[in-house]
């Protein structure tokens, strides 16, 4: 009995989390699009529904009716497969985050490691899909896009691995305990480098501008979901969306402090503490998501070699320095 | 039972998985086969309490050796031709043969008989996290295996630039 | 303690290695070799963990973390070699590559 009610709990857990997520996503698209139309000078989208509010239903009304083109000579199973590992996998990654102190569907004692492993294995959606349309620009703009991730993947650990030090734990509740218990409240403020260096691989690893040539129109037609139509389509969106609410969600938890604040600011703002915890949460993820859009809108692409120059020579040494000054400052200060 | 039934579909899974893998024409097709099967080892690893080395398996094996594989094969465009066959002629005398290794190591761990227990037991494991466990024998015991780990992660690196770069004659 | 015998982990690992044992036997796609090796060396990780949780003992566990970083490093070499080899004759079949046969 007390199995079936566990088993009952996480279900809730799991429809509310989902519910939810899916509707964050849907309007971040439509979110993007005002912000950067605002950013250059321009309304964004105004026609459908009030200041158009419902242009989300309407792109997804849109990609559910449109036909289901595949190539002739693509590789049938592995074509099926592809998005369903790319949204497979961004939507595993939430299971391990807290959203508010006790609500997580899994509490499990390596929930830092977890986000690493879901990252690794969302690679290989990204690659099938380039090699299984079977058409030249999806190949190139697969593997580009793969060599990128693993790339990036690195660094992310590594500047993970800081926090972890800091915290003293893997599990990501007990990362924002520590933070809250730590004099300066959040971990971006002892980790800056790390904190550089994990916005910086976020926006890498989920192919997002400037790290977008794996997709950008004018170089690769789309890149590894050229020949995807339709409903696949939306899935390799969705997946991308799903994947950078996760990015933030993940320096929310893990830099900023999760769904806390600074004692030193509720010490000087004693009504601060009534504020629930997942409104704190909700700011710091949508601040978040609002700099990736800023960043889209004002910087310009790097070229792929470059790309990959500042992944390997300049963050993942920048990472093991931090590192290094951490172990450093805990072991002997 | 239900332990039973889970170590059942786990073990059913990774025999199925790796002959699946092995015997595949298409090589994309078979290295997919093996990243379910690293994906159900790491599963297995778990029920073992296991959850640090469950990890690794997963980064390391299915994120980082396989994505290598796949990328080897994508990129000098692997395929196995027509007219070599998918296996060599004589695999039915060599599947006889590994057969019988099979049969002879089955025979052996019969007769297996367990040490003293050590002193790591579970609820000792599961108290303080196994990555913190591990972390302690590792860095206490066994702290010049491990530089000497560094070393062997390092060379092939170096090693494996040489050997693929090209435009040198070595 | 675990309800599943040990003998039963251990049967697991002996058929995983000897079906990357037999893998490397038939297949003569140099590849498909490779992936027979790691077959092999995933069959002893499962036998150590295995006698690692039944023995209460973290040696066991110290190796395969040692066995999975060194099948890392031996597949890049392993690897590299196979794209160096390949610029002199681009095939993938092992009984192609005999030059040096006397």
């Amino acid at each position: 009995m007390d199995f079936v009610m566990t088993l009952a709990i996480i279900a809730i857990k799991i429809t509310v989390v989902f519910g939810i997520v899916l509707f964050h996503v849907a309007y971040a698209t439509y979110f993007e699009r005002k912000i950067i139309g605002r950013m250059q000078a321009r309304y964004g989208p105004m026609e459908v529904g009030p200041h158009g509010l419902l242009q989300p239903v309407a792109d997804m009304i849109k990609l559910f009716f449109k036909e289901d083109i595949i190539p002739a000579s693509a590789d049938r199973p592995l074509f099926y497969i592809a998005p369903a590992i790319v949204v497979i996998s961004a939507m595993t990654a939430l299971s391990v985050l807290p959203f508010f102190d006790g609500f997580v569907i899994a509490d499990i004692n390596i929930g830092l490691l977890f986000l690493l492993v879901i990252t690794s294995l969302s690679v290989y959606g990204i690659v099938i899909a380039g090699w299984s349309s079977n058409s030249k620009y999806s190949f190139l703009g697969g593997l580009r896009s793969a060599a990128q991730l693993i790339s990036y993947e690195i660094a992310m650990g590594l500047s993970l691995v800081g926090v972890m030090l800091m915290a003293g734990s893997l599990n990501l509740s007990d990362i924002v305990r520590a933070q809250h218990q730590h004099p300066l409240g959040m971990f971006a403020f002892p980790q800056f480098l790390g904190f550089f260096v994990f916005v910086v691989a976020a926006f890498a690893e989920t192919n997002r501008a400037p790290f977008d040539l794996p997709e950008a129109e004018s170089e690769l037609v789309a890149g590894y979901f050229t020949e995807y139509s339709g409903f696949r389509f939306a899935f390799f969106f969705l997946g991308e969306y799903v994947a950078m609410l996760t990015m933030s969600a993940v320096a929310a938890l893990c830099f900023l402090g999760g769904w806390t604040i600074p004692m030193f600011m509720t010490n000087a703002m004693p009504f601060l503490s009534y504020v629930p915890g997942i409104i704190w949460f909700l700011v710091k993820v949508y601040a978040f998501m609002f700099f990736y859009y800023w960043i889209r809108a004002t910087l310009p692409r790097y070229r792929y070699d470059q790309l990959m120059a500042i992944g390997w020579k300049v963050l993942m040494p920048l990472a093991f320095v931090n590192v290094l000054i951490t172990a450093f400052v805990k072991r002997w200060l | 039972m239900l332990p039973k039934l889970f170590f059942g579909y786990f073990a059913a899974m990774i025999t199925i998985l790796s002959l699946l893998a092995i015997t595949r024409k298409n090589l994309v097709h078979g290295i997919m086969w093996m990243l379910l099967l690293f994906v159900h080892i790491g599963g297995l690893y778990l029920f073992l309490n296991a959850e640090f080395i469950a990890a690794i398996q997963i980064i390391v094996y299915a994120g980082a050796i396989l994505v290598l594989f796949l990328f080897v094969v994508l990129l000098l465009n692997v395929k196995e031709e027509f007219k070599g066959r998918r296996f060599i002629s004589s695999w039915q005398g060599r599947g006889f043969v590994a057969a019988a290794l099979l049969l002879g190591i089955m025979l052996v761990l019969q007769y297996a008989v367990i040490a003293p227990h050590g002193k790591y037991s579970i609820e000792y494991i599961q108290s303080e996290t196994h990555t913190k466990v591990l972390g302690t024998v590792l860095f206490n015991e066994y702290v010049f295996p491990f530089m000497i780990l560094a070393l062997v992660l390092f060379v092939p690196m170096i090693a494996a630039v040489v050997l693929a770069v090209k435009g040198r004659k070595a | 303690m675990n309800p599943v015998p040990l003998t039963w982990y251990l049967m697991l690992g002996a058929v995983v290695f000897i079906i990357g044992v037999f893998g490397f036997l038939i297949r003569r796609n140099i590849i498909m070799m490779f992936m027979s090796i790691e077959l092999m060396l995933n069959g002893v990780n499962i036998s150590l963990l295995a006698l690692s949780h039944y023995m209460q003992d973290m040696r066991g566990q110290v190796l395969v973390f040692f066995v999975i970083a060194c099948a890392g490093a031996g597949v890049a070499v392993g690897l590299a070699l196979v794209i160096a080899a390949f610029r002199n004759k681009p095939t993938p079949h092992m009984d192609e590559m005999d030059i040096l046969k006397g």
